[in-house]
């Protein structure tokens, strides 16, 4: 255990060693611990930052989801009660068609039987004419008695 | 080796506790500024050298991505460091916390070669002063700088600089001077005196129990390893020796494993205790 200049050199040699990890050895690894710190900050606030941008993409879908379901429902109904117009209208048209055959059957059914009518009332005014012409034979003459015969058939 | 050359314990010890110096012999007085010890010049600066090379690879290759595994233990260290020094030393740290981290990892270092079995660099160098003609007896070797009072003591001596660097620094070479005369009792003429004492015993006390601590355990743990290869040696022949051997192995085993805790402990104290002297240069009374 001796004392000695070693003393005086180890002194300085503390000194450099210190001075070179000032130098060369602290600053970079302190900045690639406080580089790391920063990223896996900002990670961690992009992780944030995602979940609520998911939570608010999750909102807006199913809001979407909703308003395109009350839309569809709306559409249906929509749809449903056209569906019925249309099948009211079809249904009145029908009617109405169904009841024009009908009153245009029944005129022309009405204008056949005045037809016959006034065939029949032809026939029977010639017949009635042929008849009183052969009971009377002379004392009728069909020109000077049309204005009556004419009489006669609107009478029937 | 000839039965006359062998060493007795006391012998022994005697040379694996004497330094290689510049004198080529013992020095005779207790100082001498004018001898250097060489071993400790040689081991203290190479895992200087060491230490901070493998700190500026780490510093090099340090990216801000994945850290590999060597990246990863040294980023520990210096987290470690850099968090004492946080809460110890208040005020700019640039200089004082990689100061913090060379002492740890020299200081690491160099208790770290009393691991080293304790023959195997001494012999290794008696071997090849014997080879270039000189007496192997006079080869001495000691390879753990910090079993060197010089060692220490220059480096508690750097630390009292920086403090007494820092005082000035923060407080003004005024306030500083203020401050060792009226700290720790008190502003008052006739305090003015003991104040400056007991600053000035401060001071010395701080220093030299700094060096002291260090220097003292990884001496006495070299001494114990030296006292443990003794009790290994004796084995010579007979039933008792073949006992002290296996001792010796049983023994040098677990004071090796005890003094892995040692080694860390007494580096991470020194770290400490300069990191609190430094940090009291920054506070003011």
């Amino acid at each position: 255990m001796n004392l000695n200049a070693t003393l005086f050199a180890q002194l300085v040699v503390f000194l450099i060693l210190a001075w070179f990890t000032m130098k060369f050895v602290w600053p970079p690894i302190m900045k690639a611990l406080d580089e790391r710190a920063g990223k896996i900050a900002d990670g961690l606030a992009a992780a944030d930052k995602a979940k609520a941008d998911l939570a608010h993409a999750e909102k807006k879908a199913s809001d979407e989801l909703r308003k395109a379901r009350e839309s569809a429902a709306e559409f249906r109904s929509g749809a449903e009660r056209q569906v019925a117009q249309l099948i009211e209208d079809a249904r009145a048209e029908g009617a109405r068609i169904v009841n024009a055959a009908r009153e245009a059957a029944e005129a022309e059914a009405a204008a056949a039987s005045q037809r016959a009518k006034e065939a029949l009332r032809e026939h029977v005014a010639a017949l009635a004419v042929a008849g009183a012409e052969r009971i009377l034979r002379k004392e009728i003459n069909a020109q000077a008695h049309a204005e009556l015969l004419t009489q006669l058939k609107s009478e029937l | 080796m000839a039965a006359e050359h062998a060493p007795n314990a006391s012998e022994y010890i005697v040379h694996h506790l004497t330094h290689l110096n510049s004198l080529g012999h013992k020095q005779a007085a207790l100082v001498d500024w004018s001898v250097f010890h060489l071993d400790t010049l040689f081991w203290s600066v190479s895992l200087g050298l060491l230490a901070v090379l493998i700190l500026a690879r780490a510093a090099a290759r340090a990216t801000s991505g994945v850290p590999g595994r060597f990246q990863a233990a040294v980023e520990i260290l210096v987290e470690m460091v850099e968090s004492q020094s946080k809460s110890i030393v208040h005020g700019d740290r640039s200089f004082i916390a990689p100061l913090a981290l060379t002492v740890f990892i020299w200081i690491f270092f160099m208790n770290a070669m009393d691991l080293l079995p304790l023959d195997l660099l001494p012999r290794i160098w008696g071997g090849v002063y014997a080879a270039t003609g000189h007496d192997a007896s006079h080869a001495y070797l000691r390879i753990v700088p910090t079993a060197d009072l010089n060692a220490t003591l220059g480096m508690s001596l750097g630390v009292l600089i920086l403090c007494l660097y820092y005082s000035v620094k923060i407080k003004g070479l005024g306030g500083w001077m203020h401050e060792l005369f009226t700290a720790p009792f008190g502003s008052h003429p006739v305090l003015y005196p003991i104040n400056f004492a007991m600053q000035m015993i401060e001071f010395v006390a701080k220093t030299v129990s700094h060096g002291m601590r260090l220097f003292g355990n990884m001496y006495a743990g070299e001494l114990i390893f030296m006292l443990i290869a003794l009790m290994g040696a004796a084995w010579a022949g007979t039933a008792s020796g073949a006992l002290l051997w296996v001792g010796g192995v049983i023994a040098g085993s677990i004071w090796a494993i005890f003094h892995i805790l040692i080694i860390t402990l007494q580096a991470f104290i020194f770290m400490m205790l300069t990191l609190v002297y430094i940090g009291q240069a920054h506070e003011s009374h």
